[in-house]
């Protein structure tokens, strides 16, 4: 029995949550209540005012609308390091688990070797041979999602490669590459997707984590772990510097978290947490 | 040299750090140095990189200790509770809680907790680290707070695991027989379910062990705790790269180190699994 998504709580909190950020990112692309770049002196390290919802950093921006642009670099590291992991992880689990034999092992030799390596760690040492910025975090934390993407998609391939249809298939004439791009692919998308979606908040605290080190986004550009790096000085003075872009990164990562939940129950109910 | 330097004299550096060899060759050269103990110098301060990595291990160490032993004691009496507590009010509490423990950033967890115990009720120093020559008791105190946002993510993720693990546990069989006997449901839960759920658990720590080590990277730059993280950043900062290698290979190999540990702890708690 097909299982309605919006009945599923864990699932619509977690839509919705994600909905919220990715609208504030939209938004914040065309409105923002001040200029999240505009300095002042007078107005530094404000707490929360009807004229600054969430107070002033010290150099008298308005943190809304940092926190706000903040969104958008979460988003795009997002979106970019999963799809270099999805994009790699996939073609070498298609790889590996239909052609077999050596290239297989070889292949998934080399991933055991990476997995479990922590992204954060590996990104550090990308980041020690290459200029920081977001998009060295961009590229450092998609490789590091690259073994689990290969991993998932080879247990499903190997679960494929032999079901009736892909063999009935191959007995009509279709060549490998249909095989695999026309049947045997869009079967394994579903798991692809749960991975895709718990690796999103991984790249999420990653990238924060590496911008607060001084290692990913660049000042002045609006970044949640840069803020926080920068509101660490001014702890006594403004603490509400820390908080809001700190519970925005909690948040977001909440969100996804939970639609990763409510998606694998959703479309593979036998590991559901129960 | 500066931005000064002559070509010609760093043609001559390039040759005396052995930069003009082949990249191959270098490279051979050093894991054939790493084999034998020796990880290079430091370019920053001109060290032995093996010796700079074990001074700081006083620091990283017994931080990823203290996070691991709070990982475990918090994790798993919750995991245990909410299994026991399936679908009700203690489970929906315990994992929603650790739902929040897995989405807030360590480091801003750091932030969160130098905010209350030592801006607001000033209980405990912001940061720093004076050794262990100053008593035990006071540098355990230097480390509680870096430990406790550090094992706080792991937790989160060992109480999920926990619970489900003995959740299917508590489904088995045996389980249900012990139960018709009239065990009492501490001895059905203690003696019969944990045990065998801990073989799920342990795979879980395991993990979460080595990314309590990536972790105090983070933490360590939090409390300016002048452990293996914060030499690595320095590192990263001032291109120092025989000392980022050298600390990377250290966790790589701690990592492994702990996976080959948790195999050889899946024998001890089920006889039935035996390494040829």
């Amino acid at each position: 029995m097909r299982r309605r998504p919006l009945r599923h709580t864990t699932f619509t909190l977690g839509a919705a949550i994600t909905l919220a950020l990715i609208a504030v990112a939209g938004l914040s692309l065309v409105y923002t209540p001040a200029d999240p770049l505009a300095m002042s002196i007078t107005g530094r390290l404000q707490g929360p005012s009807p004229g600054h919802p969430f107070g002033t950093d010290q150099f008298g921006r308005d943190v809304l609308s940092r926190v706000m642009v903040g969104a958008v670099t979460s988003i795009a590291v997002g979106v970019i390091a999963v799809g270099i992991g999805a994009g790699a992880g996939m073609m070498l689990g298609l790889v590996s688990g239909y052609v077999g034999g050596w290239p297989d092992e070889t292949l998934m030799r080399m991933v055991d070797a990476v997995q479990g390596f922590p992204a954060i760690l590996s990104a550090l040492l990308f980041t020690a041979v290459f200029t920081p910025g977001t998009v060295v975090s961009m590229v450092a934390i998609g490789i590091a999602f690259v073994p689990a993407f290969a991993r998932v998609t080879r247990g499903a391939v190997l679960e494929l490669r032999d079901r009736e249809f892909v063999v009935a298939a191959r007995a009509l004439g279709a060549r490998d590459r249909r095989l695999v791009l026309r049947h045997i692919l869009p079967n394994t998308l579903a798991p692809l997707i749960v991975q895709a979606t718990t690796s999103f908040p991984v790249a999420i605290l990653s990238e924060a984590a590496l911008a607060y080190l001084g290692l990913g986004t660049q000042p002045p550009h609006p970044s949640w772990g840069l803020m926080l790096k920068e509101a660490q000085n001014f702890l006594g003075m403004n603490p509400w510097f820390a908080v809001f872009p700190g519970a925005a990164i909690a948040l977001s990562v909440l969100g996804l978290n939970l639609l990763g939940d409510g998606l694998r129950d959703l479309l593979d109910p036998r590991t559901a947490l129960g | 040299m500066g931005t000064e330097g002559s070509r010609e004299a760093a043609d001559r550096l390039r040759e005396a750090m052995g930069l003009n060899r082949p990249l191959a060759v270098q490279y051979v050269d050093w894991v054939s140095g790493a084999l034998r103990g020796d990880l290079g110098r430091s370019l920053q301060y001109d060290l032995p990189v093996a010796e700079l990595i074990v001074s700081r291990l006083s620091v990283t160490v017994p931080l990823a200790l203290m996070a691991a032993a709070f990982m475990v004691a918090a994790a798993i009496p919750l995991g245990l509770y909410a299994a026991t507590h399936h679908r009700r009010a203690g489970d929906y509490v315990t994992m929603i809680i650790s739902q929040f423990g897995i989405s807030i950033p360590q480091f801003w967890a750091g932030l969160l907790l130098i905010l209350l115990f030592s801006v607001t009720l000033g209980w405990l120093q912001s940061g720093g680290f004076e050794g262990w020559s100053g008593g035990v008791a006071a540098a355990l105190r230097s480390l509680l707070m870096p430990a406790v946002a550090l094992g706080l993510f792991q937790a989160a993720v060992l109480v999920r695991a926990t619970r489900s693990a003995v959740l299917d546990v508590l489904r088995e069989d045996y389980v249900r027989t012990a139960r018709a006997k009239g065990l009492s449901e501490r001895r059905v839960v203690g003696r019969h379910t944990l045990r065998n759920a801990l073989i799920p658990i342990v795979t879980v720590g395991g993990v979460q062990l080595g990314q309590l080590l990536a972790g105090a990277i983070v933490l360590e730059s939090v409390f300016a705790l002048p452990g293996l993280g914060r030499l690595a950043l320095a590192a990263i900062s001032a291109r120092d790269l025989p000392v980022v290698q050298g600390v990377g290979l250290f966790i790589a190999s701690t990592i492994v180190v702990i996976n080959f540990a948790v195999d050889l702890a899946y024998g001890v708690l089920d006889p039935r699994i035996r390494y040829e």
